[in-house]
């Protein structure tokens, strides 16, 4: 039943691009039908179903016993946006996006620029200021909570060096979410170093000896030619840094479980104290709604807005 | 001919494995807790070991489950055919919630059976706090109290008298001194919530009493918007106002804290029945305080409120056990809780016992004042934040320590946890 293209080309004369479709669709049939299920099948299982049963569940109250059964409109919704936490939460994830793009990615992209050059001990330097970014979030976490301790850590030993004894800055809620950040910055910046020697690695060093040639300094290099050719990694660089400051959790929970009073909050983590803890399946379904919708927004009007020509 | 020479090999074949997977079948009873002492594990698998011996057809299997992923996981696992036998519970909103979706076993006719045999081998106390709906939901395993323990040395050089904290008065008082004298007086478990949540729990049951409480529970009338609440949470910020706990107390786990109170960097910490062990495994330097530098005192009275001095807040565990349940982990768990069990498990110092005339199996002193403490018991309630159910729960250990810090007013606290309870019901 299935010919081989070339057989119906001699048997059946038919103009060349007729063929041509008509072949090329049977050569693909096959291969659609073996390996398109399969992943339909796990992407539909894993990830278009939940996202519809929570979509459902959100409508519910129910603690996730048998079936949900206890319709209650858009109550989960209304309660979450009149909860101070979520609304901390949702400031968090904002300035965690700012820190990045006013912090991060300077310090990034001005170590990248200092390192792409030929000098000594350069890969060495790559090497150490990347090490963070391959630890794992928890571990990191852990290992922060330590530092910050007061009685035993590095930070606590500083202060009282300073004539600050009692410097517990993951307890006070003024000062927890800036230690946060801090260790953020760290865990990350190595990340986008990364990124940004790629990216100079593949500026056109002509350009650079044409801007020499005509008397510009580094400075004018740096802003005329090697910034605007690094624009679509930066541009890169910032969509990594927004989408990973909304899944931000792992790195949270082992460092401040999102206290002291949620004032290190981020919304994953709301989902989890709030939704999962609490065993509220359908108002941590709401969560999960409206953080799906805040990612699918930002990330597709980020695309479209920036990272059109990309 | 060679059809059923193929069809006869084959019936064989699979006779024999059936027969060999008879012969070697036993059948697996599982226990899923969330305790992580090495010893009490230990003492729990000798008696596992023990009921083997004369079950040789059984295998107990002890499965442990790290707390938060325990109660985050146990809904999906309970509907699933991973569910274990039997599992840990601490009673309460959680264990009602469970009751009431067809996923726990009712062990009313068991209990009751042969003239109600295993039932009366319990206090009666600890066991009505597994039922619901006048049905025996769980089987109870351990009970407790919740009290003051203090540093005897630091009370001593203070010159508080511990026998003298009668009244709420009398306890801002001693903070009071104990700063003076250059000390800390509280170690607190701020970053966990719920070591705060039982001071609240404590003056919410001494202004309230245990009919409003109940009432409060039922969402009645005010509800926790009622007046004895919000005091409570006004007597709540008193305390914190004094500033009584150990420096970054925010960012403490109870861990931490009873570290602090081990290592004499606190003066008193407000714990469970077993907090000589429990200070000692949290030590820096592995003893932590003498059990003779030690004491115990009631959380105070307050004046002109409902509730007495003898009531008693704590804990209340014990086993249920999944939807249509094999006999043999019936047999198990009556086993693992009868009494020379339960007397055994608590001579070694591990838990306050449930069955009957087994107190006096107790032997650590301070363990046992808590188990005459709750034997005279007027009013034993679990804990809040476990009675209340998961939601309400959660939002009872948030406010308390909101209270504590300052940061809500008593009115405020009480608001929110009344509007949770609204959405709840």
């Amino acid at each position: 039943m299935t010919l081989p293209a070339g057989e119906i080309l001699l048997t059946q004369p038919r103009s060349v691009a007729a063929v041509r479709k008509g072949g090329r669709w049977r050569e693909k049939l096959p291969v659609l039908v073996l390996f398109l299920p399969p992943a339909l099948v796990l992407f539909t299982m894993f990830v278009i179903l939940p996202m519809g049963e929570a979509g459902w569940y959100s409508f519910y109250n129910w603690n996730g016993y048998g079936l949900p059964t206890q319709f209650v409109g858009w109550r989960n919704f209304e309660v979450l946006f009149k909860n101070a936490s979520f609304l901390t939460a949702l400031k968090n994830n904002g300035l965690i996006i700012v820190i990045s793009v006013g912090v991060q990615i300077p310090l990034a992209l001005w170590l990248a620029n200092l390192l792409s050059n030929r000098i000594r001990g350069a890969v060495t330097f790559r090497l150490l200021f990347f090490l963070p970014y391959v630890l794992a979030d928890v571990a990191a976490g852990l290992i922060w909570r330590f530092v910050y301790d007061g009685d035993a850590g590095l930070a606590g030993a500083i202060g009282r060096a300073l004539g600050y004894p009692d410097l517990f800055l993951l307890a006070d809620q003024k000062t927890a979410m800036g230690a946060v950040l801090a260790v953020i910055v760290w865990k990350y910046f190595g990340f986008h170093m990364m990124l940004f020697i790629a990216g100079l690695q593949a500026v056109d060093r002509h350009l650079l000896e044409a801007a020499e040639i005509d008397g510009a300094n580094r400075v004018q290099k740096f802003f005329y030619v090697t910034l605007p050719l690094l624009a679509s990694t930066l541009r890169l660089s910032i969509f990594f840094s927004i989408v990973g400051s909304l899944q931000l959790f792992d790195m949270i929970m082992p460092l401040t479980g999102g206290g002291p009073s949620n004032s290190t909050q981020t919304m994953v983590t709301f989902l989890y104290t709030y939704g999962v803890q609490r065993m509220q399946v359908g108002f941590g379904s709401a969560v999960g709604v409206v953080l799906f919708l805040i990612c699918v927004v930002l990330a597709f009007s980020y695309k479209r807005v920036f990272m059109r020509n990309d | 001919m060679t059809k059923t020479m193929t069809a006869l090999s084959a019936a064989a074949l699979l006779s024999a494995m059936l027969m060999s997977g008879t012969a070697h079948a036993q059948t697996v009873v599982s226990l899923m807790h969330v305790e992580t002492g090495a010893p009490l594990i230990e003492a729990w698998e000798k008696i596992a070991t023990d009921f083997e011996a004369s079950h040789p057809d059984v295998d107990v299997q002890i499965q442990f489950l790290e707390n938060e992923a325990f109660k985050a996981k146990l809904p999906t696992l309970l509907q699933s055919d991973a569910a274990p036998d039997i599992f840990y519970s601490w009673g309460g909103g959680v264990l009602k919630e469970q009751s009431g979706t067809g996923a726990l076993y009712d062990l009313t006719a068991d209990m009751d059976a042969e003239g109600g045999a295993w039932r009366n081998s319990y206090n009666s106390g600890p066991l009505g706090g597994l039922v619901y709906d006048g049905k025996v939901w769980a089987v109870p395993y351990k009970t407790g109290s919740i009290a003051f323990f203090y540093n005897k040395e630091q009370f001593a050089k203070a010159g508080v008298n511990a026998d003298s904290i009668k009244s709420w008065d009398d306890l801002l008082g001693a903070v009071s001194t104990l700063k003076n004298a250059g000390l800390t007086p509280l170690a607190c478990g701020g970053g966990d919530k719920w070591p705060l949540h039982f001071y609240w729990s404590y003056l919410v049951m001494r202004n309230a009493g245990q009919d409003a409480f109940n009432a409060a529970k039922a969402n009645e009338g005010d509800g926790f918007n009622g007046a004895p609440f919000v005091k409570a949470g006004e007597q709540l910020r008193q305390l914190g106002e004094l500033e009584p706990c150990q420096a970054g107390y925010l960012g403490a786990t109870w861990p931490d804290s009873l570290k602090s109170f081990a290592d004499g960097k606190a003066a008193m910490i407000l714990g469970f029945e077993a907090t000589w062990q429990n200070q000692k495994t949290n030590a820096t330097d592995g003893n932590g305080l003498a059990q003779e530098n030690l004491g115990r005192f009631a959380f105070p009275e307050v004046p002109g409120g409902v509730g007495k001095a003898t009531d008693t807040l704590g804990r209340l565990n014990g086993w249920a056990l999944k939807a249509n349940p094999k006999p043999e982990a019936i047999e198990f768990i009556k086993f693992f809780t009868n009494r020379d069990n339960e007397r055994a498990l608590a001579s070694a110092g591990f838990i306050i016992p449930v069955t009957v005339d087994s107190g006096d199996a107790v032997t650590d002193p301070l363990m046992k004042q808590s188990a005459e403490q709750v034997a005279g018991s007027t009013w034993h309630q679990n804990f809040f934040d476990q009675d209340l159910g998961p939601a309400v729960g959660r939002v009872v250990n948030d406010v308390s320590v909101e209270m504590f810090v300052g940061n809500l007013s008593g009115a405020d606290g009480a608001a929110m946890i009344k509007s949770e309870l609204d959405l709840a019901l």
